[in-house]
């Protein structure tokens, strides 16, 4: 069985953040991602980030993954083994990993792991929410932004969220006509400038409105509103029919934690940060020492922590491993990043979440 | 109410509007940015440095008319799309804005297209002056368009005339 | 419904690919997915519910909801969404769920 000294799960930006800090400490890193190419969701993000320059402020999302693969190339120093269209299935409790490729199976058991599966989209339940036609907004992203394929010709955006008001703006992009969007919350829940933006292209936002139902014979064919009142309960007589062909969800996120449950990492249940979500201390270590965790598998948040959160991960990782160079200094600057990305309004509710998790982890 | 539409008020607008005196001396960028986010390129973007320090990520963006030129170099930069540039002294009647816009197909200079406010309503007629899409901008094209020089801190995007 | 022109994005078809669908060819660029060729050859319905029939189709795009579950050359159960379009592929929907094939 091979033991690699540090196996990462997710090549997205936490997985490829966590990567470089790693082999920059000399640690030898296979990183494993389940897709044909590394990036994870950054290869569907055509905006420009916010955050500041050490997250590649100002750059595409879509133009950050060779920026990294660059630098591990340049400074891997043949320590950086990158494993793609390979599947782990298995993250057991004595530290070994299943890996799938094609078929084939593979043990391995990496001295230490680093989770950074990202996160999983939530589902909305209403009549007709099976009906060809009702699409994730990652699988609307997908489309548009990898294979060029326009997801229909007239969508609604459940949900304003960051996620909602880029896709919606991303769809437009793509020369496809967005009916509204609709939010169950008073308020707007992202960036908004990105909601600006949307509104001077013509977009309605509707926040206090849900969908009640989906309709179509064999797809969608369009949609019933509703308002809802200061309870979230539907206000009866406020229906109005939406002729749309694509019902795109971005109703949130859920970390995918499934390897972490398997391997017996403690968890706990904070809606701040997404749902269930491990239990780690300042330097992203699990419950499990050979565990660590970053990026929407950690909480649900940006990019721009996701890359931060990594690069601790990795160089704690390789640290325990005794690649402990100037990690205080290291330390200090990574954690001064995370405290300046969540300090902000913006960052209120992870940080309530944060200071709620078990056994005394971050606080920023 | 910005956060429940997505569109700043009056009186946010003007908080962010420069002064007459200002406006006659040239063109000059406005920021509409009105959130508290961690987010900070249009610091550097400003080679005038006219953008304030940021003492926090979270700050809002300030702009030094006065150290202002009106160049727009910051247009391309701010991820949120919410800088652009107006020109008071353009002509007797015009006033110029210059826009991010980042659709397919480009504009042509000369073209008459409908201005758009932030709400998506129609405010005027509007002439293409100008499109630039150098590689420094990095797909944000910037387009210069003339409007009535009342429409100035209106018209934030536009429409071609026979559809987009 | 292949977009020709992006702002952000150059896309750069690899070379046409033609597989089988239920019977039907259908046209698709190397690179694409089962899944996403059959979109944009306006195909909506992938499969149906096993008990009340009814029509399923693209939901996740990444493997994990299993509405896309068809027969690829022989083969059941087969995500689309994440399976490369090959030339010649046999691609049929799939009706109930499926069998295992022994693989000799």
């Amino acid at each position: 069985m091979k033991k690699p000294e540090i196996a990462i799960v997710g090549g997205g930006p936490a997985g490829l953040s966590a990567a470089l800090s790693a082999v920059r400490q000399g640690a030898q890193v296979m990183l494993i991602d389940r897709d044909p190419v590394l990036g994870g969701q950054l290869v569907k993000q055509t905006h420009m980030f916010f955050g500041s320059k050490k997250q590649y402020a100002a750059i595409r999302g879509i133009d950050i993954p060779q920026k990294l693969l660059a630098a591990l190339q340049e400074e891997g120093n043949g320590k950086f083994d990158p494993r793609v269209n390979t599947t782990v299935l298995g993250c057991y409790d004595d530290g070994v990993l299943l890996l799938e490729k094609e078929d084939r199976a593979e043990l391995i058991q990496p001295w230490k792991i680093i989770i950074a599966t990202g996160a999983a989209e939530k589902m909305l339940p209403f009549p007709g929410n099976d009906l060809p036609g009702v699409y994730g907004a990652g699988a609307v992203q997908t489309l548009m932004n990898v294979y060029g394929i326009k997801p229909g010709t007239r969508v609604l955006m459940i949900g304003a969220g960051n996620i909602g008001l880029i896709v919606s703006y991303q769809l437009l992009q793509a020369g496809v006509e967005v009916t509204a969007i609709i939010e169950g919350a008073p308020k707007i829940g992202g960036y908004l400038v990105h909601a600006t933006k949307v509104r001077r292209a013509g977009i309605p936002i509707l926040t206090s409105h849900t969908i009640k139902k989906a309709y179509g014979c064999d797809s969608v064919e369009g949609a019933v509103l509703c308002n809802l009142d200061e309870k979230w309960c539907a206000v009866p007589g406020t229906e109005q029919s939406l002729a749309v062909d694509v019902i795109c969800l971005a109703v949130g996120l859920t970390p995918q934690t499934e390897l972490l449950w398997q391997a017996g990492c403690e968890q706990q249940y904070l809606p701040e940060l997404g749902g269930y979500v491990p239990l780690r201390s300042e330097k992203m270590q699990t419950s499990l020492s050979h565990l660590f965790v970053a990026g929407d598998a950690a909480c649900i948040e940006e990019a721009g922590s996701a890359m931060v959160e990594g690069k601790i991960a990795g160089l704690f990782a390789a640290a325990d491993l005794g690649y402990a160079e100037n990690v205080e200094a290291l330390n200090e600057t990574f954690s001064r990043e995370l405290e300046e990305l969540r300090s902000g309004p913006a960052g209120a509710k992870i940080r309530q979440g944060l200071s709620r998790l078990k056994g005394g982890a971050q606080v920023c | 109410m910005l956060e429940k539409t997505g569109v700043p008020d009056a009186d946010q607008i003007k908080k962010i509007t420069p002064s007459p005196g200002r406006l006659k001396k040239g063109p000059v960028a406005v920021v509409e940015c009105f959130q508290s986010i961690p987010c900070d390129p249009c610091r550097y973007a400003c080679r005038q440095e006219a953008i304030k320090e940021f003492k926090d990520i979270n700050d809002l963006p300030v702009i030094d008319h006065d150290l202002c030129n009106g160049c727009g170099s910051c247009i391309s930069k701010c991820p949120g799309l919410a800088i652009f540039v107006i020109d008071d002294t353009y002509s007797e009647k015009e006033g110029l804005v210059k826009l991010p816009y980042e659709y397919l197909p480009l504009p042509r200079p000369e073209e008459e297209v409908i201005g758009i406010d932030t709400e998506g309503w129609e405010v005027c007629s509007a002439r293409v002056v100008k499109v630039q899409n150098a590689k420094v901008l990095d797909r944000t094209p910037v387009v210069w368009l003339t409007v009535p020089r009342e429409h100035l801190m209106k018209v934030r995007n536009f429409l071609r005339k026979g559809g987009a | 419904m292949r977009i020709k022109d992006h702002p952000i994005i150059d896309f750069q078809r690899g070379k046409q690919v033609t597989f089988s669908f239920n019977g039907r060819q259908v046209t698709a660029y190397e690179g694409e997915t089962i899944a996403a060729a059959l979109h944009a050859a306006g195909v909506r319905v992938l499969s149906h519910s096993h008990k009340l029939k009814r029509p399923r189709g693209f939901f996740c795009a990444i493997g994990n909801c299993s509405s896309c579950l068809m027969q690829v050359n022989g083969e059941f159960n087969v995500r689309i969404c994440i399976t490369p379009a090959r030339e010649g592929d046999r691609v049929e929907m799939q009706q109930g769920r499926g069998e295992i094939v022994e693989k000799t």
